[in-house]
């Protein structure tokens, strides 16, 4: 199927009983917001700068609500049901890298609810941005994985790849609105799939021998060199779609007590503080350290799966220039 | 939302004391759910942690310090270092507090039975060892000859003092106790907690050592049973890092690729003498 781009506002008119999220300017970051009923949505512009986990993992969520001084806690209702529409393929597949967490042994019931409220339209990469290395970790700029429905930009419009029930159901209720695609188009989207791979021109080194080889360089001299510029702001993780921690807090206005939680970052000193004082990373070489361990070994000790999506968030936005990739090569260059 | 693991239970404090006293005083707590299923229904075994909190100020990773065996309430003996463990401190007897858990692995007791068992404990370290000793104590006939080796900084810093010196050493139940410092009167040993473990001397014949104490403590520990002749899977000791959520999702607690909350707080010095950040 396809949709003209004249269209795009009725599509999102006629599925607005959800939510709908597209990306749109916020100051000086694209984020993932609430379309206001009736407007339009540019997906052209690059990745957002928040990835779309904010929607399902809020930077802050309320747990419970309770009044000071009572004991009933309340949890609040979910939203509901909800489209997102422009993912970019890393940050779906970081979607069901995250899932692994949320569901593993316990239930996590806010994550897991409003994932399985979520219907997740992405869009094809065919402008791969200066660092992405989304094809050297498993994904591509036209993965499938975890999307509901793909598009890919054909210029007058867009061609609608349905994945999944959920996606079905999505465009049966826009069915007015779109066109049975022909074989051109779908040749088109190929060529145009294959043409942004090409355009990627960074790489991650070969993966392979690193989740097992990383605890051999527990103190190898790489990790003070490559976190002696780190300023310990946390962005690489914040920003990082497959980072999950969180911290738990409660916070009152007057008798209105929340507890809620926010994310957290490996690369804050709090992070790990023991009440005693002490503290088991008392610097950011064992905090970097920790923060590569947990994303290509940890992880895939427990998931099978690098926590690490190649989207490039967090060397586009580290403000001393601190490169993921040039860490993972001195990785591969020590092992 | 049917179960939400982020919802606490309501507890009542229904006795409480002080173990220490100072600027890190330690206060227990002896507290029974609200909810009558739930206090019938909860059970843990000797290892395992709760989370407990003051609602409005938030949540901390206790030890549970009881054992199951000792009835249907639960006990935390918590020292007072930070905003939640201040608000903790706060309650009285009739006050309430938020419980959620238990988490965690426990000590192995069923694989435990017919071995003789050391406890080796500092300071408030002490607290995740009291249940597997009330449990061997309840269990008797299970397990061959306790032996209970506990010191802190002075006499004023040793945790359920009474109970140690009420049990004394009698048959092969033996309490050993230790002051880093000396004090005039004091009946027992002066030196540091490694040194009393020398002191005392135990076989490793058929049995289990378990510690806990502040990292420095367990490092020479290790180092002493070692020289004592115990084997790696031998030797037992719970961890603590700081934790969240309590069962795996926030992220903080792991020391290597192991979760302390899930995979832990009880290790096997076999398991733990590969991971590096155990002992950091």
């Amino acid at each position: 199927m396809k949709i003209n781009k004249d269209k795009l506002a009725d599509f999102i008119a006629a599925i607005s009983e959800q939510t709908v999220y597209a990306p749109q300017k916020r100051g000086e970051a694209l984020v993932f917001a609430p379309v206001a009923k009736g407007s339009n949505v540019n997906l052209a512009a690059a990745n957002t700068t928040i990835p779309p986990k904010s929607v399902v993992f809020p930077q802050t969520e309320t747990l419970l609500r309770f009044e000071l001084g009572k004991t009933d806690l309340e949890a609040p209702v979910q939203e509901g049901k909800a489209v997102m529409l422009g993912v970019r393929p890393c940050d779906a597949r970081a979607m069901v890298i995250v899932d692994n967490v949320f569901s593993w042994d316990v239930d996590d019931p806010y994550y897991l609810q409003k994932r399985a409220d979520l219907t997740l339209v992405g869009l094809a990469c065919l402008e791969p941005c200066v660092n992405c290395f989304c094809s050297s970790v498993g994904g591509g700029p036209a993965s499938k994985e975890g999307l509901d429905v793909l598009m890919t930009d054909l210029g007058d419009g867009y061609l609608l790849e349905v994945l999944t029930e959920k996606g079905q159901t999505l465009c049966q209720s826009a069915e007015g609105l779109l066109e049975e695609s022909v074989k051109e188009d779908k040749d088109a989207a190929e060529k145009l799939h294959a043409a942004a791979v090409n355009k990627i021109t960074r790489q991650a080194p070969d993966t392979g021998p690193i989740p097992a080889g990383l605890p051999r360089l527990w103190e190898d001299p790489l990790w003070a060199e490559v976190s002696e510029s780190c300023l310990g702001c946390g962005i690489c993780t914040y920003l990082c779609p497959t980072c999950h921690c969180f911290d738990i807090q409660d916070e009152s206005e007057g008798c209105d007590s929340r507890r809620c939680r926010t994310w957290d970052s490996c690369m804050f000193p709090e992070y790990t503080l023991h009440a005693s004082g002490h503290n088991p990373r008392p610097t950011r070489r064992e905090r970097t350290r920790n923060r590569i361990n947990h994303k290509y070994s940890y992880f895939v000790d427990k998931f099978n799966v690098i926590a690490c999506v190649g989207c490039g968030r967090c060397i586009n936005l580290c403000p001393v220039n601190i490169d993921i990739l040039n860490i993972l090569s001195k990785v591969g260059e020590a092992l | 939302m049917n179960t939400n693991p982020y919802k606490p239970y309501i507890a009542t404090v229904e006795d409480t004391w002080f173990e220490t006293l100072g600027d890190r005083c330690i206060k227990t707590f002896k507290v029974v759910l609200d909810d009558e299923e739930l206090r019938y229904n909860w059970s843990h075994l000797p290892g395992q942690c709760a989370i407990i909190g003051v609602l409005g100020i938030g949540e901390s990773m206790i030890s549970i310090s009881c054992s199951p065996t000792e009835g249907k309430f639960l006990r935390f003996s918590v020292m007072r270092t930070g905003k939640v463990t201040k608000a903790l401190h706060e309650l009285e007897k009739g006050d309430k507090m938020t419980v959620r858990g238990p988490y965690g692995n426990n000590f192995p007791v069923d694989e435990w039975k017919g071995k003789n068992i050391i406890t080796i404990g500092g300071g408030i370290g002490q607290a995740p060892l009291r249940p597997i000793i009330e449990y061997v104590k309840a269990n008797r006939d299970d397990y061959g000859s306790l032996n209970i080796i506990y010191g802190a900084r002075t006499s004023a810093d040793l945790c359920f003092k009474r109970e140690f010196e009420d049990m004394g050493s009698s048959g092969d139940v033996s309490c050993n106790l230790s002051i880093d410092i000396k004090e005039e009167e004091w009946p027992h040993y002066v030196g540091f907690v490694p040194s009393l473990l020398m002191d005392v001397n135990p076989s490793p014949e058929n049995a289990i050592a378990i510690t806990c104490g502040p990292p420095v403590m367990i490092n020479f520990v290790l180092q002493n049973l070692k020289k004592l002749n115990f084997a790696d899977k031998q030797i037992y000791t719970t961890l603590e890092n700081r934790m969240k959520c309590g069962f795996g999702k926030c992220g903080r607690c792991n020391a290597g690729n192991l979760y302390v909350c899930k995979d832990g707080p009880v290790f096997c010095y076999e398991t733990l003498k590969s991971v590096p950040e155990a002992f950091a």
